[in-house]
Parts: structure tokens; C-alpha cells; sequence
């Protein structure tokens, strides 16, 4: 079982992932590096000004990391594509993992996971990982000014356990009580509320960060509902 | 008995391997997705704005 687990996660998260890297270069990387012009000043988004011919100040906002690299040579694009598409698969790998684990659970109940249903479990995974925090943190483009990493990425985490938890409880749930609890365990990260600042800062325009998020979660989606369908394919518990 | 014995043990042994996959995978999840040495951030930073993780 133990290796059913592993080589199953891994397999469903690597080729999950490597559908994300496909769908990642055509709909979400070409948002992420005109952000970077706005991030680094190369363009300035106008119309924020009560005329619209206010210039926005451009500042790195306390970034102390160095990205923006595909300005340089194609090497240099190359690695950070390289190094994107190995991190895509390593992040589907681990939701892999996760979800072979979950099946795993249900079939200590006593729940087989059909092929339909793994994909049910891949858009619940889906709601827990991405849809949810995203409604309080918005997918974020490169450049964009935000609350405390640590204070976020701790209502990140919270906010993917709770509305793991109640889900299951709903799909799973045996009777009204459960349902009810589940209900209160999606609702209550977004009752606390995420880590915002006051105000808003961002430098790129607003169209650019809307098609962004959209496009991340239109992404998200389709690679979760995939990694349902192949984790239950190769890693679903198998009948006593 | 010893069946009994033998079906528990059979539990944990399967609970242990369920935790074991689930703790791997969400060190995964944490390692690629949440830590914050300049080095990793740098070279997952494009998945992280895409996958929605808290990222700067």
C-alpha cells in the first residue's frame, strides 16, 4: 500500500504538473512578465491620477529579491522556465502525495474512489488549495504590495485546512450536524478574514492583475481536476 | 486474539504509511510553495504567482 501510495502520488502529481507547465506558458507566464515591466519601470500604468496624467511612483516596494531575469539573455530564460516547470511538477507532486494520502483515509471507511469521483476529489482539492485562499489573497502578480508574508501565508495554511476539513464533512458527512459544522468550517477563514493592508498599492493596471487571477484559477481548475482523476487511476485504494 | 492482534497491527501499520504520504507531501507542498530562502524563492517564484501561494 505504502508503495501504491508513493509511486502513484508521484506519477498522477508529475503528469498533473506537467500539464500545469503547458497551460502555465500559455495562458498565465506572458501576465507575469508584463508585470514585471510595470514592477520594474520599464512601463508605467497612468489613469490613476485624478487627471490621468499623473505619473505612479515606481518603487520596488522593499523587494530584496532579484527577479526579473528574462530581461537578460535567452539563457538565462531558459533556466527560469527550467526551473519553473520543475517546481510545477514538484508542487503537483506533493499535492499528489496528499490527495494518495486522503484516498488512502476515505478507504480506511471503507470508501472506494471511483475514477468520477477522483475528480470530485480533485476540484475539492481544488476549492481547499486555491479557490478559497483566493478569495481572500488574490493570486498575486509580481510587483503587488501586500500584508505580512508570515501573517498570510499562516491564513493560507489555515484556510486550505478548514475548507479540506469541510468539505469532507459535507461529502461525507452522515448526517445534517456534519453538514452544518462543514458549512461553518468553509465559512469561517473568510468570517476572520485575511491579512490586508490599508489601502491599495498596486502598480500594474487592474485589467492586467483581474485576467491574472481569472486565469490562474481557470488553470488551477483544470490541473486539479486532472490530478483528481490520475491519483484515483493510480494510487486509489484498492477493494478489500 | 492473535487475528485481532494481527488486524490492529495491520491498522497502524497502514496509518503509519498514510501519515508518512501525507506529512512527505505537505513537505513538499510547504518546501516548493512557503519557504522563503532567497534562493528557492528566486527559482520558484514564477509557480508560486501562478499556483496562488502568498509569495513576497
Amino acid at each position: 500500500m505504502l508503495m501504491r501510495m508513493l509511486a502513484g502520488g508521484l506519477i498522477a502529481g508529475f503528469g498533473a504538473g506537467l500539464f500545469a507547465a503547458v497551460l502555465h506558458f500559455a495562458f498565465v507566464q506572458e501576465l507575469i512578465l508584463r508585470a514585471e515591466l510595470y514592477e520594474t519601470g520599464e512601463l508605467v500604468h497612468f489613469g490613476t491620477g485624478a487627471g490621468g496624467d499623473e505619473t505612479v511612483a515606481i518603487s520596488d516596494n522593499g523587494h530584496d529579491h532579484s527577479h526579473g531575469d528574462a530581461d537578460g539573455a535567452d539563457s538565462s530564460t531558459l533556466a527560469r522556465n527550467v526551473m519553473t516547470m520543475l517546481f510545477t511538477g514538484l508542487i503537483y507532486a506533493g499535492y499528489g502525495l496528499v490527495l494518495a494520502s486522503a484516498y488512502q483515509v476515505a478507504g480506511l471507511f471503507g470508501r472506494q474512489i471511483s475514477l468520477q469521483q477522483g475528480i470530485l476529489w480533485g476540484i475539492a482539492g481544488f476549492a481547499s488549495f486555491q479557490l478559497a485562499p483566493a478569495m481572500g489573497l488574490a493570486p498575486e502578480l509580481p510587483g503587488t504590495t501586500a500584508a505580512d508574508i508570515a501573517l498570510r501565508q499562516i491564513w493560507w495554511l489555515g484556510t486550505v485546512l478548514a475548507t479540506g476539513a469541510g468539505l469532507a464533512l459535507i461529502g461525507y458527512g452522515r448526517s445534517l450536524p456534519f453538514v452544518i459544522g462543514g458549512v461553518a468550517l468553509l465559512a469561517l477563514p473568510h468570517v476572520i478574514g485575511a491579512p490586508m493592508l490599508e489601502g491599495f498599492h498596486g502598480i500594474a493596471p487592474p485589467e492586467l492583475a483581474g485576467e491574472f487571477s481569472a486565469r490562474v484559477l481557470g488553470v488551477g481548475l483544470a490541473v486539479w481536476a486532472l490530478l483528481g482523476w490520475l491519483t484515483a487511476r493510480f494510487a486509489a485504494p484498492e477493494a478489500a | 486474539m492473535t487475528q485481532v492482534i494481527a488486524k490492529r497491527t495491520g491498522t497502524q501499520t497502514k496509518a503509519f504509511s498514510i501519515l508518512f504520504v501525507a506529512i512527505m507531501g505537505a513537505g513538499i507542498v510547504f518546501f516548493s510553495g512557503h519557504a522563503q530562502s532567497a534562493a528557492l524563492h528566486d527559482a520558484a517564484h514564477d509557480m508560486r504567482h501562478a499556483t496562488g501561494f502568498p509569495c513576497h
